[in-house]
């Protein structure tokens, strides 16, 4: 607490109308950079008459996305169920974790190392075998999405029920806060910056990881999702789709981007400004 | 107001009183070896305001921790002569504890940081909303009950942590160095306000400080710690009547009290320098 005389309402009214202009510049560059580059892009295609299997120009893509909407969604719905699922699976296992080990340090000493281990050894040479014994592709996907988006909820959400102040602490102990209520009252509230740093990790990687499993399991038919779409359109030279695929994937990681990137924004408006800082 | 005026007016306070809580030769040794206190024996007079002025690592915070139960000492014993017993046999202290920093939760309102105590005590947010706002109204902050630490000055954060520890109406007030890290201007008034509310509701004090100005101003008795190892090496009676004011801050008796609590501080360091 080194900031003893800062106040919000403080701010001086140039400071106001400079962040205003700034954040109109957020939102105004971006798009414009966009449009420039789809536009190059454009130019680029049309005036060398780049055949469209080596590079689609937008508008060749932009129809693929149209006429191939069905199919794609389909393996959009797939993809995004599999990342979701895998995120929330993560985030109930990594919190759930996160909280024995943070009471226990017998479970800490048990556990930590394992999680450690499953963090670092990488996914894709075990994937085949979680493929071999899961009882369905579906569940294999599942199951390497969530140890990949695993680690991090855990290890960030261990790391903010442990670095309590230890005043606080203290002064739970002298009005003899039970266990129960300091976890619920102190090492949880205050693991919330923490958590919400694994939640933003956690879901990027999922969707990474949903992708590479799928690449990695190659499952075909209905059920198939964008990942496979990708390599089908490859296979085929359908390159249009495969740029309308990757769109739709990388659409999605902004969205999940933005939205746990919100819910962190929500939560964390009444921190002082040094708890959010700390997560970004 | 002036000093000679103000001795005729001598209260209850100044005579012998029964302790609220003794401490019977503590020694504390941690972990690492170090000896924070070695035999010390201290007696808090019920409604005394008493401060433990020393230099750091002289044992006055291990101390202060040791009363309000937070450590154990290593061996010798503390004892509340009049206190209640609960049902786990141990005694029922009703200590309020302010840390040198305001140690708020950033996440909770000051209503909610204020409610704390009687929450963990399991009295729900309405029942305890009318002693919320007592407590808040005390130390002039009522009107912030919705605020976040986050848009309070420093002085108003270490107001708040003052709100909290009176909340549960405690006996004892245990003050670890609460003002230290604030300017002086919001020092003396937070100084004056603390006096005030200890004036009007008689609970005792006890203020660990290394301010000798403010040790001084604020108590009845000082009592100097040395260091290495941590233990009582004088006691100054500060016998000027209360309510002491701005006048009585800028008064020579008071020049007179801080020039010699001063010496006994430097008696003190000047001691554990030389201490085996």
């Amino acid at each position: 607490m080194t900031d003893t005389q800062d106040s919000v309402e403080e701010l001086p009214p140039p400071a106001l109308a400079a962040s205003r202009a700034d954040r109109i510049a957020q939102i105004v560059v971006p798009v414009v950079m966009l449009a420039l580059v789809i536009l190059v892009w454009h130019l680029y295609v049309t005036l060398n008459h780049v055949p469209h299997y080596v590079l689609p120009g937008p508008l060749l893509v932009a129809k693929a996305l149209y006429n191939d909407w069905p199919i794609l969604f389909r393996a959009l719905r797939v993809t995004l169920e599999i990342t979701l699922s895998a995120l929330a699976l993560a985030l109930l296992g990594g919190v759930a974790i996160a909280i024995v080990m943070a009471q226990s340090r017998l479970a800490e000493l048990a556990l930590y190392p394992y999680a450690v281990i499953l963090q670092v050894t990488p996914i894709i040479p075990v994937a085949p075998l979680i493929i071999i014994y899961a009882p369905t592709t579906y569940a294999a996907l599942l199951i390497i999405a969530f140890l990949v988006a695993f680690f991090p909820v855990l290890s960030n959400t261990m790391q903010g029920l442990k670095s309590t102040d230890h005043n606080l602490l203290n002064l739970f102990e002298l009005y003899g806060a039970s266990p129960l209520q300091t976890l619920l009252h102190l090492k949880i509230p205050n693991a919330l910056p923490y958590f919400l740093v694994g939640l933003r990790i956690a879901g990027g990687l999922a969707l990474i990881a949903a992708v590479v499993a799928e690449f990695v399991a190659g499952s075909a038919g209905a059920n198939s999702g964008l990942a496979f779409r990708l390599l089908e359109s490859q296979f085929r030279l359908n390159i249009p789709r495969l740029y309308a695929a990757l769109l739709l994937l990388s659409a999605t990681g902004v969205i999940i981007f933005f939205v746990t990137s919100l819910i962190s924004y929500l939560l964390l408006r009444r921190w002082p400004e040094s708890a959010v800082r700390r997560e970004s | 107001m002036n000093i000679a005026t103000a001795a005729t007016t001598s209260g209850p306070r100044m005579g012998a009183r029964k302790p609220l809580v003794s401490l019977r030769s503590i020694s504390k040794v941690f972990s690492n070896g170090t000896v924070a206190l070695k035999d010390l024996s201290l007696d808090v007079g019920q409604g005394e305001f008493l401060s433990l002025l020393g230099p750091s690592g002289c044992g006055k915070s291990t101390a202060l921790r040791i009363i309000a139960g937070l450590g154990e000492a290593t061996s010798g014993t503390v004892e509340w002569p009049s206190a209640s017993f609960d049902a786990s046999g141990k005694p029922e202290r009703e200590i309020g504890f302010v840390f040198q920093e305001p140690t708020l939760m950033p996440w909770a309102t000051v209503f909610a940081n204020v409610w704390l105590p009687l929450r963990l005590a399991h009295v729900s947010r309405a029942a305890a909303r009318a002693r919320v706002m007592d407590a808040l109204a005390m130390v002039g902050l009522d009107k912030f009950a919705d605020a976040y630490p986050r848009e309070l000055s420093g002085g108003m954060k270490m107001r708040v942590s003052i709100a909290r520890a009176l909340i549960t109406r405690p006996k004892l007030l245990l003050m670890d160095e609460p003002f230290a890290a604030l300017d002086e201007i919001t020092r003396f008034k937070l100084n004056d306000d603390l006096l005030n509310l200890w004036e009007k509701f008689g609970w005792t004090v006890v203020f660990v400080t290394h301010s000798v100005f403010e040790s001084v101003y604020l108590s009845e008795r000082v009592v100097v710690m040395a260091a290495r190892p941590g233990r009582v090496f004088c006691e100054l009676p500060i016998d000027t009547p209360y309510p002491r004011t701005e006048a009585f801050r800028t008064s020579t008796p008071y020049n007179e009290l801080c020039r010699r609590t001063s010496d006994a501080l430097h008696g003190a360091m000047d001691a554990a320098a030389v201490a085996p």
